[in-house]
């Protein structure tokens, strides 16, 4: 008995040894970063609007460590190397249009982590905010900046594990209406309204204050819907389309597209469908790409891709001619702000 | 015949206030802990997955139902190898749970969502493989007549781990993250709860070899094993119950989808939607210990069957329009009775109805039909929601479970008239 006492106390203090080195290892890790600015991206404390006096800004979530990581941050649009003004408001993803943010973000607390969606004013005070139900992913605002939506990962239940859904909601920045779940809207699959346990919609992209688009996933296949907040309804257009951004000009989807023979690891590129012809074109980005894309102008993408900080952002045509570049390092969930 | 011997867990045998055995104590203890290792990734994975490593989980395909599947057979290989050569349990347990134990680790070197489900897999297998053996040492360490208390204090055990993993995991986390109070940091947060759970899994499994005794042989070396575990369906009492765990898990509900219900349709906040399976866990651990004793008053087949009934007035509740926190509560209640009622009791009730060499094979038979009937009613679940709507598919749930306990009720009343 005494004898496999001991063994147990000497175990216990050996795991609780190494346990205890992994979490301090991670905790000196992270105090280190916390200092570490040399090499990166210069940034600077400043007054940042989403409504640039003149010219045109770029704003996004700033990745580089330090004190700015996460921080908002906006640079000239023709100069994304240049320093970046950050803002002090922290955003896991971000998106602006004429003068609304949605922030969405965290929220650290003893029982995990709480989520929140934070409409800001183009001088980002905070105007509401709505709890969220998991992860965020993805935020977008309506071209005029009255609608705001967002899609967050829910885990299921604690005993499956890895079985993902999502959760997409619309806000009203006028009314504060709120529609939370888009699954509730009727769906209307090749013709005929479709109802299933298993459907899932993400990636919002507003072509007004009405009419939308997003990808619905059900049966394991995914589709580019039209929606219409006040049908409530939501249309399948085309198949295999996922994080769809619209044009400024309306007429064509950027989207990743799940292409037959890629890695189960990697299985999506950057597309482009023209919704006149429902036609795809490959973009010249030819790894696999994890975002939904912004149209910097109507023949330009820009997206994130991993790099040393956690993501960079690139740039391609949007027509599958030239190359993909380098816009900035350190940088995630990009948006163009316009002057008035 | 033993049979009759076994089924002799009716009311005034004996005292019903013996101490629980040790080797209860120890798995009980076995179990905490490697629920508090398992549910520690549980906690933190989607969080790993999407905001550490930055991937969209979604589309990726889901596994789940094919690995529920995997697991049930798995079970079953468990079982048939523990009673080989008459009582290898403690071997095969081992065994399961170092396999689990060692999946921990793998997850440091896992950076893609394929590898993950791969690795996560590969500890189901472990979980599926122990599942059986580790039953059959409850119920061989134990008198027959203690039987429901000794699974209720082992299910009681293991559900505190099970809540106190993400409790640890978060706290992990927070102290890995340092002064950092920024929204991400990076992948050493994760990394550091992986490690301390791998250290926890290890402790688990080394309490197992030290705590737990290995028996001696308790009956002739066997048959093939594979072979002999389906004989084992023409034990008449054994043959009987696995028919009504079948027939009352083809109309059980999943928990994914009790909760999803019970968010749609009581309008429940979104911020609380991940606290309902905290729910059902805190009534489970509350009534396992009650439940089982009280199981062992009146029968078990009797408890089983009334835990159902908790079950169906949880589903006439979700029926019923309704709002606000307390229907909440109420079927989270009752969700967490039927547990209790259930899990440890069948589980009993399943180690009367077979001699002591075949407690893990006639465990695992029984476990398995349930788990592979759950299975097909998820399955049919799903298709019954697409088609008319999830009211509808629970109105249709309700009916089939409402059917079944009444066939399940005439079953197991013949079988206690043939044998008392």
């Amino acid at each position: 008995m005494t004898r496999r006492v001991l063994l147990l106390l000497f175990a216990v203090l050996l795991l609780g040894g190494v346990g205890t080195t992994a979490v301090l290892n991670a905790s000196a890790n992270a105090g280190q970063r916390e200092h570490q600015q040399a090499g990166g991206p210069a940034v600077r404390n400043g007054n940042l609007t989403l409504r640039p006096p003149s010219g045109r800004e770029l704003v996004f979530r700033n990745m580089t460590w330090g004190p700015y990581r996460d921080d908002l941050v906006t640079v000239p649009a023709d100069r994304p190397d240049a320093p970046r003004t950050a803002s002090g408001v922290k955003c896991l993803r971000f998106y602006a249009a004429s003068g609304t943010g949605v922030c969405l973000q965290a929220e650290h607390g003893t029982l995990g982590d709480s989520y929140q969606a934070v409409i800001l004013d183009a001088g980002l005070r905070e105007l509401h905010r709505f709890p969220l139900a998991g992860i965020p992913t993805r935020a977008r605002v309506s071209p005029d900046g009255r609608l705001a939506a967002w899609t967050v990962f829910v885990g299921g239940d604690s005993y499956a594990g890895t079985n993902f859904s999502t959760r997409t909601s619309i806000v009203d920045t006028r009314t504060w209406k709120l529609d939370d779940n888009l699954e509730t809207f009727t769906i209307i699959k090749d013709g005929h309204p479709y109802r299933a346990s298993d459907i899932n919609v993400w990636g919002v992209t507003f072509a007004d204050d009405d009419r939308f688009y997003a990808t619905v996933a059900t049966g394991g296949q995914t589709y580019l819907v039209q929606g219409s907040l006040s049908a409530r309804t939501l249309t399948t257009l085309h198949q295999n389309v996922e994080c769809p951004s619209l044009s400024p000009d309306g007429t064509r989807i950027a989207y990743k597209k799940r292409v037959p023979g890629a890695s189960p690891d990697a299985p999506w590129r950057l597309y482009v469908l023209d919704l006149r012809t429902m036609t795809e074109t490959a973009t010249a980005e030819h790894r696999n790409i994890d975002d939904q894309a912004v149209w910097s102008d109507d023949s330009t993408l820009v997206y994130a891709l991993p790099g040393n900080y956690g993501t960079d952002l690139w740039t391609v045509p949007a027509d599958g001619t030239g190359a993909a570049r380098l816009l900035t390092k350190a940088a995630l969930a990009p948006a163009y702000l316009q002057a008035n | 015949m033993y049979l009759a011997d076994r089924c002799r867990s009716l009311p005034g045998t004996t005292g019903s206030r013996a101490a629980v055995p040790s080797a209860v104590l120890a798995l009980g203890a076995v179990s905490l802990i490697t629920d508090v290792s398992s549910e520690m990734i549980t906690a933190v994975l989607p969080l790993y997955v999407v905001a550490g490593l930055g991937l969209s989980p979604l589309g990726f395909g889901l596994l789940d139902g094919v690995n529920n599947g995997a697991t049930a057979l798995v079970q079953l290989l468990g079982g048939a190898l523990a009673d080989r050569g008459g009582g290898r349990h403690k071997a095969v347990a081992a065994f399961g749970y170092g396999l689990s134990a060692l999946c921990k680790p793998l997850l440091l070197l896992a950076g893609s969502v394929p590898a993950i489900g791969a690795v996560l897999a590969v500890e189901r297998t472990g979980k599926g493989l122990r599942t059986a053996p580790r039953d059959a040492m409850i119920s061989l360490a134990t008198a027959p007549e203690h039987r429901g208390r000794a699974f209720g204090v082992h299910r009681a055990m293991d559900t505190v781990g099970a809540l106190l993993g993400p409790l640890i995991a978060f706290a992990v986390l927070a102290a890995a993250d340092g002064s950092q109070g920024g929204a991400s940091a990076g992948t050493d947060g994760y990394h550091a709860v992986f490690t301390v759970s791998a250290c926890v899994a290890a402790l688990g499994v080394l309490v197992l070899l030290l705590f737990v005794p290995s028996r001696r042989a308790v009956g002739p070396a066997a048959k093939p094993p594979l072979r002999q575990t389906l004989a084992l369906i023409r034990v008449p009492a054994l043959r009987r119950l696995t028919l009504c765990a079948v027939l009352l898990g083809l109309s059980t509900v999943s928990d994914a989808f009790v909760y999803l219900l019970i968010q749609r349709r009581t309008g429940l906040a979104v911020g609380l939607f991940p606290l309902l399976p905290l729910g059902t866990s805190a009534a489970f651990l509350l009534l396992a210990v009650p439940f089982g004793s009280l199981a062992d008053r009146i029968g078990r087949p009797r408890l089983f069957l009334a835990g159902h009934g908790a079950l169906l007035l949880g589903y006439g509740l979700l029926l019923c329009p309704l709002s606000g926190a307390a229907p909440v509560l109420l079927v989270l209640a009752l969700h967490g009775a039927f547990y209790a009622a259930t899990d440890g009791v069948l589980a009993a009730a399943a180690s009367g109805t077979v001699p002591a060499e075949h407690q893990g094979a006639g465990l695992a038979l029984v476990g398995t039909g349930q788990g592979a009937a759950r299975f097909v009613c998820s399955l049919a679940f799903g298709a019954a929601w697409s088609a008319w709507g999830g009211h509808t598919a629970l109105a249709l749930a309700a009916t089939a479970l409402a059917t079944t306990s009444v066939v399940a009720f005439g079953i197991l009343r013949t079988h206690q008239e043939a044998t008392t």
